[in-house]
């Protein structure tokens, strides 16, 4: 398969840009390993309800004759320049393209606790995404913990399906949350969410000590302020933030800058004919996706008018990502709630305990297997840089589990 | 609404649902068991943990991105 333009990620930013790049009549192909398009913040499915502004965006890429979009689709390996081994179910393929726009979006971030690894216990914005593909909450009690606007989010889908929100534990201080609040005003649509998803259950200065359980979980070990206290409850969500997917990009020998996928104005990374948009360039929500992606796809069919006209638009939902970003940092007590049994390596099944002798990621990957499972070290490497400070693993491929069948493509590359 | 096969047990949903949520009305809820012998749920819901992987008509998917379908078995315990 031959395009102008491959979009890797089909949330907010990747529909942006392919929106704003169409009119150029490029071929384009959009690419997601989800089975629709929407990404996290708008994904469909059997408990799900779609805002105004992503039903427009889908109904807009479908009337694109130009637009493929290519669902439940991965991104296996490089195939040689300009080129990308992909999978879906059925078939790994080469993709070939001119340019690429990278809008990979963020996953959260895990953190180990005691009884991390029970059945119950998810990540926040992992429960919102599990109940919007049809899981039943209807009467269960349940316990969001973690940092950020997404317990808030996460709070309301699952009430909206019926369960019962005990407590919303934020760890950062009500100082800081308040002084988040008080910003609000200037950005109004901002606001207005928020008063839509304040929820008496909020509780700052507040995190997770343990989940508590035989088979899986029974109850949830709190600090709240200056004590403990226990919850029974069916379910835990906790999610502290999130982080840029920017494996790819920095596996294409994009510059990476905090952890994120760097780019200058016109959402161009350090690779020629390489953007990035979105949350892998850093977090900001989907306004402020939106924007870039759309900067993205103008800048790739050399719409610079255009791409431009959208930079003041991109710098007001920037200020609202670093006022995000200094109100939920997080504090160090996170760093050692982890008892010495503790799983930290969730595929390996790797503890914390023979991991805290190591010095660094190559170490604790030699000795004990940590990060050498399905995930990659997706989770345990973004921890271990919160727990010990370790580099994130580089990226190899394949990139993420693939069929052999789908490996042996590159064989048939000359 | 589809109704599949969930480790041998049928079991009908409604359109959209995700395998993942699936596994949720049916079982245990678990999805796999770890090497040290844990069961373990979907836990990050969005295709990164791995957690859900079970095994679908013979090949291994994600649960969490993947639709349920009609006649599709899945098993938890290959």
């Amino acid at each position: 398969m031959k395009v102008d333009i491959l979009i890797i990620g089909a949330g907010p930013a990747g529909m942006a840009a392919a929106l704003a790049a169409a009119p150029s009549g490029a071929r384009i192909a959009l690419l997601d390993d989800n089975p629709l398009p929407g990404g996290q913040i708008w994904r469909d499915g059997a408990q799900a309800r779609l805002p105004a502004l992503a039903c427009e965006h889908r109904r807009r890429l479908e009337a694109q004759a130009t637009i493929e979009v290519l669902s439940a689709t991965r991104v296996i390996a490089q195939a040689g320049p300009r080129a990308l081994l992909v999978e879906d179910p059925q078939q790994g393929r080469v993709i070939h393209y001119h340019k690429l726009i990278l809008c990979t979006g963020a996953r959260e971030l895990l953190l180990p606790f005691p009884g991390w690894t029970l059945p119950g216990v998810t990540g926040a914005g992992g429960l919102q995404a599990l109940i919007k593909g049809g899981m039943p909450v209807q009467g269960e009690r349940v316990l969001i913990a973690g940092s950020g606007p997404l317990l808030l989010a996460s709070a309301a889908t699952a009430q909206a399906n019926g369960a019962r929100v005990l407590r919303i534990a934020e760890q950062a201080p009500w100082r800081a949350v308040a002084a988040f609040a008080a910003q609000l005003p200037r950005w109004p649509s901002k606001l207005l969410q928020a008063c839509t998803l304040a929820h008496p259950g909020y509780r700052a200065n507040s995190h997770v000590l343990a989940a508590l359980g035989s088979e899986r979980l029974e109850a949830v070990r709190l600090r709240q302020g200056g004590k403990q206290l226990e919850i029974p409850c069916e379910r835990l969500a906790c999610g502290f933030g999130l982080i840029p997917n920017s494996q790819l990009g920095q596996a294409l020998g994009c510059r990476i800058e905090d952890n994120a996928i760097a780019v200058d104005a016109w959402q161009a990374s350090s690779q020629a004919d390489i953007y990035a948009a979105g949350e892998c360039t850093g977090f900001g929500g989907s306004e402020l996706a939106l924007v870039e992606g759309a900067i993205a796809g103008h800048s790739a069919v050399d719409a610079r008018e255009a791409a431009q006209g959208l930079w003041r638009k991109r710098r007001r939902w920037q200020a609202f990502a670093y006022v995000l970003q200094r109100t939920f940092a997080l504090r160090p007590a996170l760093k050692h709630l982890a008892a010495p049994d503790t799983l930290v390596c969730r595929c390996e099944d790797v503890p914390y305990a023979s991991l805290s002798g190591h010095a660094d990621w190559s170490s604790a990957k030699l000795g004990q297997r940590c990060g050498m499972g399905a995930c990659q070290g997706r989770i345990c490497g973004a921890a271990s840089q919160v727990l010990f400070g370790w580099q994130p693993p580089a990226p190899r491929p394949p990139f993420s589990p693939a069929r052999i069948d789908t490996l042996l493509q590159l064989d048939r590359i000359d | 609404m589809p109704e599949l096969l969930l480790d041998g047990r049928p079991l009908r949903v409604a359109d959209g649902t995700t395998v993942a949520a699936a596994l949720a009305r049916s079982g245990d809820g678990c999805s796999r068991t770890s090497i040290s012998g844990q069961r373990r749920a979907p836990f990050c819901g969005m295709g990164i943990c791995q957690e859900c992987r079970v095994s679908i008509d013979g090949q291994r998917r994600l649960a969490c991105q993947t639709l349920c379908r009609d006649g599709m078995r899945v098993e938890s315990r290959p």
